[in-house]
């Protein structure tokens, strides 16, 4: 579903993301891990569309994300980090205008909003604004617009930043389930949630990926078996030879 | 046909949101005070003893200015402030229609806005017998120059995340468009360069063309500086949010 070719993007001198290529296909869940600004935002804006890559190749089930876009853009649902939304309207007008652009329209569009809705557990917000939301709601409002289209391909960055326990257990198991049918990418600083949904885990450093396997394949790295030192092994060499 | 509907869909929320705010209400307010006052205090409406709108159309260029920009700065800053922007653009629409379709919804709220005068054309009809054709040429015109200011501000709020520098910018690029046809500017200018020179600076002014209006013609030439104005600064828009999005 998801092919991601040689991607490169350079801000100026600065190389983001350097080299990156893989696959996603249907039933998998991709986890996305890595030190902040390591690239993993800036290859998921250039995944769905957002800022163009400077060299490589994006395809989204078969469309090319850059010479064809829009078929493209039709099957992912994306969620941006901090789940921006427009401040004035209520999520419930929200989800419609996403749902709209979605190309939904009378009762499609009426029963998609309301599936978000129930799935994102928003009943009792529907007519708050989303300026006046918590953290998690807003969260989970810009999930629910994600999801309001039920696309093949999901895209979220940190879907679970800024939720209490519950939410993120909620979220974790929510994401589980959908990659039983969809194509899936999540970025995350939590270890623990790429072993509790994450059927493949990529790791990102300062642009370039520098372990690419399952959870299991990659705690074997370590003689603990733990995630974490594989992480701290991996990502900070440096520091950790200093040692 | 589907790109007509996404169009709409942002047509939709936007004028959605200036209504939810109580922004749209202050607006329309004090743009009916300002034009009242001009029209009547400044422009002597009745002292003039003539069934015109002259008085009334005359300083729209000047009010325009600062009411235009105070719509159109928010259109695209607003969206890079929240990161709304990020989620607009990968929807599955172009960036021209997102472009066109928040330039529209602003326009027909400017739009509502002078249509909201009416009561000044009723008075005029009421109280004599004015060419109604040189008013709706009146009324042509300030909808394409409020058009063309409104594409300006778009054009500089896609520069910059900071209203208030949209704000600033899109009133520098207004003045200038004025002053180049303002008469006491081309008076001074005439002074140092040849009349084909002025003419040439005038001719990029909203002055100039929008003086065709007032007196009641409908002259393809000024519909054509309006509309290039208008499609100048929307290209350039678009321009401005690629090459943001390229980094």
């Amino acid at each position: 579903m998801i092919r991601v070719e040689n991607l490169v993007k350079s801000f100026g001198a600065k190389l983001a993301v350097n080299d990156v290529s893989f696959t996603v296909e249907r039933g998998e869940v991709l986890g996305f891990l890595g030190p902040n600004g390591a690239g993993k935002s800036t290859t998921m804006r250039m995944i769905t569309g957002f800022i163009p890559p400077t060299s490589g190749r994006i395809t989204i089930g078969g469309h090319d994300m850059l010479e064809d876009p829009l078929p493209a853009k039709r099957l992912i649902g994306y969620l941006p980090e901090n789940a921006p939304g427009y401040a004035d309207m209520t999520v419930s007008g929200f989800l419609n205008f996403a749902a709209e652009l979605r190309g939904l329209q009378g009762d499609a569009r009426k029963r998609a909003v309301g599936r978000a809705i129930e799935l994102c557990f928003l009943q009792n917000v529907v007519h708050q604004t989303i300026d006046t939301l918590s953290k998690g709601y807003k969260h989970r409002t810009g999930l629910a617009q994600a999801l309001v289209h039920d696309p093949d391909v999901l895209i979220m960055d940190e879907p679970t930043d800024g939720l209490d326990p519950n939410q993120k257990h909620e979220v974790r198991g929510l994401i589980k389930h959908m990659g039983e049918k969809k194509a899936i990418i999540f970025s995350t600083h939590i270890l623990e949630e790429v072993e509790a949904a994450c059927s493949r885990v990529i790791i990102i450093d300062r642009g370039r990926i520098v372990a690419n396997g399952t959870p299991q394949e990659l705690k074997a790295r370590s003689p603990e078996g733990r995630l974490e030192d594989v992480f701290r092994a991996i990502t900070l060499p440096d520091t950790v030879k200093g040692h | 046909m589907n790109s007509w509907a996404n169009i709409k869909a942002i047509v939709k929320r936007e004028l959605g949101g200036y209504f939810t705010s109580p922004i749209a209400y202050v607006f329309l307010v004090i743009y009916l005070l300002l034009t009242g006052f001009f029209t009547f205090t400044v422009g002597s409406f009745f002292e003039r003893g003539e069934a015109s709108l002259v008085s009334f159309f005359t300083w729209h260029p000047w009010l325009y200015l600062f009411l235009v920009p105070a719509v159109g700065m928010r259109l695209w800053s607003e969206e890079r402030r929240l990161g709304t922007m990020e989620l607009l653009l990968t929807m599955p629409v172009t960036t021209w229609q997102a472009i066109t379709g928040k330039f529209l919804a602003s326009w027909l709220f400017l739009a509502l806005a002078l249509v909201l005068t009416f009561p000044v054309a009723i008075t005029v009809n009421w109280l004599g017998d004015p060419d109604n054709g040189v008013i709706f040429a009146g009324y042509v015109g300030s909808i394409l120059l409020a058009g063309s200011y409104l594409a300006v501000a778009s054009m500089t709020s896609a520069m910059t995340r900071n209203q208030v520098i949209s704000f600033i910018l899109s009133v520098l690029i207004c003045l200038f468009l004025i002053l180049a046809g303002y008469e006491p500017v081309t008076g001074l200018l005439s002074r140092v360069a040849s009349p084909q020179v002025v003419e040439v600076v005038a001719a990029f002014s909203v002055m100039t063309h929008f003086e065709g209006f007032q007196r009641g013609v409908l002259d393809t030439r000024d519909i054509v500086f309006f509309a290039s104005v208008m499609g100048f600064a929307l290209f350039t828009t678009g321009v401005i949010i690629r090459n943001q999005r390229a980094g």
